[in-house]
């Protein structure tokens, strides 16, 4: 089956039925997305799919074909974000760091502390209390906007 | 510019904000097998025949005589088998194992699998309990001396529920058969506790036996013990079939069959004079500990030396008990019984000041420890007690008495909670373990030995930030090398808030040891012309610390933190739940070595006690968790934790690194009595948690509202 992986076109074999979660973790190599219940409730295995965050666990693999799946790998260490959450202390144990940036990055930019809040309800963590990952989010935020202004 | 009481970036940052951080059900070995794990079906009874019912072709299958070595789960008292015999104590309880190279045909064959019981009465009572794993009393003065000189006595009954650590990331292992031995991978807090229970289980020797930490995706407690079961178990089925086998929980069967914090019912009568001055206590500490011992007396112990909350008073009788049911067993959780029996504590002081009719800041100050004072164990405390300091900050910083004021009859309320934590190892615990750390010189900086495993506190960074000001090189100098039994020293569990302050003080000293062998050279000079350089260190206590486990008096630890919380509520007039909407949480933790690592201790420390007062409840039915799975066990998210204002006051303890205590556990004592007390507040009389919407539906109206 075709679709778009991390910006790049592939076709990939596996059984219709396989949770996307599992043919990304075994089919494709990226470990990045993690499972923390299975059954949606976490976020742990959140993806972008065609720019929505969703739960792998949920998601079959027949209901990617033609679409474009961004999972943690996808942003390359680049994603400001990604930077915010570290000198933040926004991952932990890091178990749902990268569903949690990802939920992050799908975020509308400039998002109020109630839209982060609301936006990120759906990625349980069990380490931070959540206020550091709002501290990231928010850094993050004014970076882009920053760089958004530069840019010409 | 030195690394302590900087952010420097995390060790392990960068790798897991990518997703390269491996986590073990990330890794994957030729040839490698999956494993799954046949439970009891029962609570109580005996097993009578097991019928597999389907072809055991590709199959590896083990039960209890598989075991080559001890069939138990080596930890302080060998009751736990790995495998059940004959007698089933508990649902869930381990039966048989099996492993296939396909995850989806063990489901079928876990279907066809058919055990005959003959089933016994189970007990889920724990005061109808006739097996008690361990009772402790601690005596202080003379208990009738002091009710005598009571105007006042206060009486209730306290109780708390269970709680499941719920770290991210499932309990998991991969067992490897190799050089005639076993390596275990797996997601785990204390390396040599597996170490040492694969050794009983094999009946290997120590060189035989290397565990192996991958980067844990959370703990709090729950991966303190419960690994030497799932490591014992993907052992056995290596060992027999020859092959790697990975053996990873899914979410279910890790909350039906893994430990939760131990529920308890907490008494407590008390003297008080008219004037708020406490003159007797006396409290009893009943927890349940399930159907095996792990754990729970060391539990027990920290619950009972903190049950008096961080208040002074010369007649003091606490009694303890944890006693078996049969419930699966509870175990470690952050905390670790200080959080039970505080929450008693200071729910039962805020009935003492509603009974006054005292403003309870004052009730608090009053009696709140000062140095010099002892407490219930006849510890004399130092000049790093900050009770009072935490209180006034946190009162002050919160606007506490005026929201109190301003919140009377309406839908919000505001209560507070005084508590503090010991760090390390209870009484002479430390000095039994002998840990060791190891630092060894390398051509640029330093590399760390320990066996202290990173779960997300920041081990590796806050490790290196001491090694690299004691050594006064760039923290980016100082590496950490993996956690593998096979190259590095015991240094005891990560547990009890002592990785920083104990086992960093040993690599402190280790540093020191490095510097003046150096005597001024380089490194690159000193290797060249004498050779590798690796200092190894043991555990030295503070001179004059004094413990006496028979009678319970001395020092229960070398040094405690000090807490204050305020948390403020709303109450749903529609559907009765209680909201937080704003915690404030001061803390005293000696040194902030890392400043952001330390705030996100007690917000996330926070957060999980947010659950513990509110969301948690763990629904035993039959003796089995009804409610295992994330729809109906929740736990907060963003929408439930509220903002949390965190403030980290500093009061070096003199034998810290760098004025050092512990600051793992002690946020999570604080936030559920101080809910409780801010329920209160409303009028409502509420003494147990979770104070779920039902239970507060239920409460009496407080008798005299303060």
């Amino acid at each position: 089956m075709r679709f778009t992986l991390n910006g790049k076109k592939r076709q990939v074999q596996a059984p219709p039925m396989k949770r996307l979660l599992d043919v990304l973790r075994e089919e494709c190599g990226l470990t990045g997305t993690k499972e923390g219940c299975g059954e949606g409730e976490c976020g742990a295995c959140t993806v972008l799919l065609d720019g929505m965050p969703v739960n792998s666990c949920l998601i079959p693999f027949a209901q990617v074909r033609g679409s474009l799946v961004t999972t943690i790998e996808g942003l390359q260490g680049r994603h400001p974000l990604q930077d915010a959450f570290i000198a933040e202390g926004g991952a932990q144990c890091g178990i749902c760091t990268p569903g949690m940036i990802l939920a992050a990055a799908a975020l509308p930019r400039g998002a109020t502390m109630d839209e982060i809040r609301l936006g990120l309800a759906g990625n349980i963590c069990r380490c931070t209390g959540y206020s550091a990952i709002y501290r990231a989010v928010e850094k993050a935020s004014t970076r882009s906007a920053r760089r958004g202004r530069e840019a010409p | 510019m030195g690394a302590i009481g900087r952010n420097v970036p995390r060790k392990e940052g960068l790798d897991k904000v990518t997703g390269r951080a491996k986590y073990v059900d990330d890794l994957t070995f030729p040839g490698m097998l999956h494993g799954r794990t046949i439970r009891s079906t029962i609570a109580a009874g005996e097993i009578e025949g097991v019928h597999l019912g389907f072809s055991r072709k590709g199959f590896t299958i083990a039960d209890c005589r598989d075991v080559p070595g001890r069939n138990v789960v080596a930890l302080i008292e060998l009751d736990q088998p790995c495998l059940a015999e004959r007698r089933v104590r508990h649902f869930a309880e381990p039966i048989l194992l099996l492993a296939h190279e396909d995850r989806e045909r063990l489901l079928e064959a876990e279907a066809r699998i058919a055990i005959d019981y003959r089933e016994t009465a189970p007990n889920y009572d724990p005061e109808k309990s006739d097996r008690c794993f361990k009772e402790i009393v601690i005596e202080k003065g003379e208990l009738a001396r002091g009710f005598a000189e009571a105007d006042v006595v206060v009486e209730g009954e306290y109780r708390v529920g269970h709680q499941e650590q719920l770290y991210i990331e499932p309990n998991g292992v991969i067992a490897v058969p190799e050089n005639g031995g076993i390596t275990v991978y797996g997601s785990l807090q204390c390396p040599y506790y597996v170490h040492r229970a694969l050794r009983v289980l094999l009946g290997l020797s120590d060189e035989k036996v290397r565990v192996v930490q991958t980067e844990t995706g959370g703990g709090f407690g729950g991966k303190e013990e419960y690994p030497s079961m799932i490591a014992g178990h993907a052992a056995i089925l290596a060992w027999k079939s020859r092959r790697p086998v990975k053996l990873v929980y899914d979410r279910v069967e890790d909350m039906v069959a893994t430990t939760k914090r131990h529920p308890g019912v907490i008494r407590h009568r008390t003297g008080v004079t008219r004037d708020g001055r406490m003159t007797a206590i006396e409290i009893d500490v009943l927890l349940d500990g399930g159907a095996y011992m792990t754990l729970s007396p060391v539990v027990l112990s920290r619950g009972v030396i903190h049950a008096t909350g961080p208040y002074r008073c010369d007649h003091v009788r606490i009694h303890g008990r944890v006693v078996a049911t049969n419930t699966p067993p509870n175990g470690a959780f952050r905390g670790f019984g200080a959080p039970q029996t505080q929450f008693a504590a200071e729910v039962h002081m805020e009935r003492i000041a509603e009974a006054l009719g005292m403003d309870p800041v004052r009730l608090r100050e009053k009696n709140a420890f000062r140095p010099g004072d002892t407490t219930s164990t006849g510890q004399k405390l130092g000049r790093d007690t900050s009770a009072l300091r935490v209180l006034h900050e946190a009162v002050s910083r919160s606007d506490f008495r005026a929201k109190r004021r301003a919140y009377r009859g309406t839908n919000r309320g505001i209560g507070l909670a005084l508590f503090f934590h010991g760090s390390g190892f209870t009484g002479g615990g430390e000095v039994k373990l002998a840990s060791k750390a190891s630092l060894e010189l390398t051509e640029t900086g330093a590399r760390i030995l320990v066996a202290s495993t990173e779960i997300g506190q920041g081990t590796r960074t806050m490790h290196a930030q001491i090694v690299a000001d004691t050594l006064e090189i760039p923290y980016e100098k100082v590496e950490v090398e993996a956690v593998d039994t096979a190259r590095v020293p015991d240094s005891g569990p990560t547990v009890a808030s002592r990785t920083c302050m104990v086992v960093g003080k040993i690599l402190e000293r280790c540093a020191q040891e490095i510097r003046r062998e150096l005597g001024g050279r380089t490194a690159r000079d000193y290797l060249a012309e004498r050779g590798p350089l690796v200092v190894t260190k043991e555990y030295s206590g503070p001179d004059g610390l004094y413990w006496d486990d028979e009678t319970y008096r001395g020092d229960a630890y070398g040094a405690f933190g000090w807490g204050c919380d305020v948390v403020e509520v709303e109450r749903d007039p529609e559907t009765w739940e209680i909201r937080p909407t704003r915690i404030t949480a001061v803390c005293e933790i000696g040194r902030a070595i890392h400043p952001v690592l330390a705030a996100g201790q007690i917000e996330g420390g926070t957060a999980q006690a947010v659950g513990y007062a509110l969301l948690e409840e763990v629904a035993i039915r039959d003796g089995r968790m009804a409610n295992a799975q994330l729809t109906n066990y929740l736990v907060p998210t963003t929408l439930d934790t509220p903002p949390i204002d965190v403030a980290i006051l500093e009061n070096p303890y003199e034998h810290g690194p760098f004025g050092a205590k512990g600051v793992g556990e002690m946020p999570i004592d604080g936030p559920a009595p101080a809910i409780v007390n801010a329920i209160r507040s409303l009028g409502l009389d509420v003494r147990s948690i979770p104070a779920t919407p039902e239970r507060i539906l239920e409460a009496p109206a407080v008798q005299n509202p303060g």
